[in-house]
């Protein structure tokens, strides 16, 4: 078990014959992931990888019967891809593409809730399952199958994280990147729900960024609903007011959004903060000893 | 990317909504010039990209052209908030009944736009938000529909706006939603907006920020861009791709990946240290990103070591530290440089930079830890 991805994913990759789109389709096959087919308006005929490309996504649901959708295409037409690939009745549908306008989003966001689907990002790795599948742009090899859900709003971060975990002998039974953007589909709270349903799941390690309250968000769900040890750690602790760091989401404005605010709500919540991404190791093997569950499996 | 109040209030205007008019001065004489063309008084407004202009006095009443000009040579070299005052708007006086606030931005929790509106105009409307929450209206926005009229009569009359009134506070609240939509704005506001002694409705100010990534849309916003508002090295930073934020410290930091470079910051707070800036370099930190950052870095007489943090991932740790010697020669760099290299071979990569002379770890505590006692020793 995991979520999100597993052995029985298919995926489709929008936007598969760019420079992006074809390096991490190639890195996600050589990784096991079953890359289904892929999508490049004039493509049809070619293959990446081995995966056949298509015009439509009409015709490569058609053709492939995939049940993922991943996006490598610029910003200015990521949107539409979001719409083609969740209109096509793709149930999760997962952006990589940094940059697209906020004014964008806020309608894609609400179109994608109407049709029941599930967006992951913009501005996000992916998501991986160790072991199963790498439906993103994460490196493979730092991750080791295991029982700690990773999720956060940023990619070096968490491979950061995780191959801190993984040394330490800590594997993970999935990792996620919600992305950094102000309006993304899939919220920490998503995240921790699916986590607290996973049996493959002990323990959760969450790694949030100033701006926004998503975090504060999370603190309040998991003290109603998750039951799993959660550990966290918030990035930006030295960031200055108003100004955006890098990720068009990490910003404190109006003097909230700050990384104190969201440390203490989630220490109110029983979460186990710690102050540098080295020490979330050791805190989760404290946390999994006091449940009784053994680090790896 | 943030707008001045007059290129604002033209944005503003271009919708519909009722504006101040007057002009921009860059020497006290032109604001007498614009003052004396108006008649009777004018406010002489500084033009920044920051808030609490007034409480900052650089906002001034003047009743004759002389006085205008005496306003503008005060506001004028004025510092506020950390901006340097380069031009004054010179507008005609109202004649002020009521005030209040307009604003429309994006609500982050509901990912969903919203119109906020206050009958206490003229002031800080977060403090209110914080102190007077119930002196605050809100209005979501449906997405695929936009904002309806009666949602803007409604915000009007929860204002306690006199019937007759309120059309005309409903137009320029949606003129303000699709001024907003139509310029990718972040945030669009008028604060106050206010009915005049005569009845009449009045944006008194405006203010708007765009959003960075929706400029492709927007190729005239560049020329309304004032580079004088921006630090140099940001504005070079962002020619070249690289996200950067100069701090105060004196550790200059070259990441890549905005979450670690924030980490990274923290981690040299942590260790007794003051981080001189954020730097994203992006996914690869090639030898060309790599000497940019360098060169971005270094523009900053204050740092005394830098620390780059690179977690190898797909890009491999050899190839990083080839390019971290290759900026090297390019870039003369006097300071000391502590290299954390993670990730694919970053024992290779380590190997190379030790041979290099530079201080390589595998750790990132430790390279922050060693980057802070670099800058005390030097």
């Amino acid at each position: 078990m995991s979520i999100l991805v597993d052995r029985d994913t298919r995926v489709i990759v929008q936007g598969i014959t760019g420079r992006e789109g074809s390096f991490h389709t190639t890195q996600m096959v050589e990784y096991g992931t079953n890359v289904v087919s892929g999508v490049t308006p004039g493509g049809r005929g070619k293959t990446v990888a081995e995966a056949p490309v298509f015009d439509t996504v009409a015709d490569a649901v058609a053709a492939t019967e995939p049940n993922v959708a991943i996006i490598f295409v610029p910003a200015r037409f990521a949107p539409d891809a979001i719409y083609e690939a969740v209109d096509n009745g793709l149930p999760l549908v997962i952006c990589i593409t940094e940059g697209i306008p906020v004014a964008d989003m806020v309608p894609v966001y609400a179109h994608v809730k109407q049709v029941g689907a599930r967006l992951l990002g913009p501005n996000c790795p992916g998501t991986i399952t160790p072991g199963a599948a790498k439906v993103g742009i994460m490196p493979g090899f730092i991750h080791t199958p295991g029982p700690v859900g990773v999720v956060s709003r940023s990619g070096t971060l968490t491979y950061e994280v995780v191959d801190a975990l993984s040394r330490a002998g800590i594997g993970q039974s999935s990792a996620v990147g919600i992305g950094g953007d102000p309006v993304i589909g899939t919220s920490f709270v998503d995240v921790l729900a699916l986590f607290e349903a996973d049996p493959a799941t002990d323990a959760i390690v969450m790694i949030g960024e100033i701006g926004g309250d998503d975090e504060e968000h999370a603190a309040r769900f998991i003290e109603e609903h998750v039951t799993k040890p959660v550990v966290g750690f918030i990035a930006g602790q030295t960031a200055p007011p108003g100004k955006r760091m890098g990720h068009a989401g990490a910003i404190i404005s109006g003097g909230s959004g700050t990384a104190a605010e969201k440390m203490a709500a989630l220490e109110a919540a029983g979460v186990r903060v710690v102050d540098r991404p080295s020490a979330v190791p050791g805190a989760i093997q404290a946390a999994l000893l006091a449940v009784g569950q053994p680090v790896s499996r | 990317m943030n707008l001045h109040e007059y290129q604002a209030a033209e944005l503003f205007a271009a919708q519909g909504i009722p504006t101040n008019g007057g002009a921009v001065a860059s020497t006290p004489g032109e604001a007498e010039v614009i003052a004396r063309g108006a008649g009777g008084v004018v406010v002489v407004k500084a033009q920044v990209h920051s808030g609490g202009r007034g409480k900052a006095g650089g906002v001034k009443l003047a009743r004759t052209p002389q006085e205008a000009r005496a306003a503008a040579e005060a506001i004028l070299g004025l510092e506020i908030r950390g901006h340097i005052v380069r031009k004054v708007l010179v507008a005609p006086g109202a004649d002020i009944a009521q005030e209040f606030y307009l604003g429309v931005s994006l609500d982050r929790t509901r990912r969903q736009n919203v119109v906020i509106a206050s009958g206490e105009g003229g002031v800080d409307i977060e403090e209110v938000a914080r102190e007077r929450p119930e002196r605050i209206v809100r209005a979501l926005v449906d997405p695929l529909l936009g904002i309806h009229p009666w949602q803007a009569r409604q915000i009007g009359f929860a204002l306690g706006i006199a019937f007759d009134k309120v059309a005309g506070f409903a137009t320029i609240t949606r003129a303000l939603y699709d001024t907003y939509i139509a310029e990718d704005a972040t945030l669009a506001e008028i604060n106050p907006l206010v009915l005049t002694g005569a009845g009449d409705w009045l944006a008194l100010d405006a203010k708007m920020s765009i959003d960075d990534n929706a400029l492709f849309r927007h190729p005239d916003f560049e020329a309304l861009r004032d580079l004088d508002e921006e630090v140099a090295t940001e504005v070079d930073a962002r020619q070249s791709g690289i996200s950067f934020v100069k701090l105060d410290g004196d550790i200059g930091c070259i990441v890549n990946g905005a979450g670690l470079a924030m980490a990274t910051m923290d981690a040299v707070k942590l260790h007794g240290g003051e981080p001189a800036n954020f730097l994203d370099v992006g996914g690869g930190a090639s030898a060309d990103q790599v000497a940019q950052a360098f060169a971005l870095v270094t523009a900053d007489p204050h740092v005394r070591a830098i620390l780059i943090n690179i977690f190898g991932g797909i890009t491999r740790g050899d190839v990083v530290a080839q390019g971290i010697a290759e900026a090297r020669e390019r870039v003369a760099v006097t300071v000391p440089i502590v290299v954390r290299l993670s990730g694919t071979n970053a024992a290779e990569g380590q190997k190379l930079l030790a041979a290099s002379g530079l201080i390589a770890t595998e750790s990132m505590d430790d390279a922050a830890a060693e980057a802070v006692r670099a800058a005390h020793a030097a």
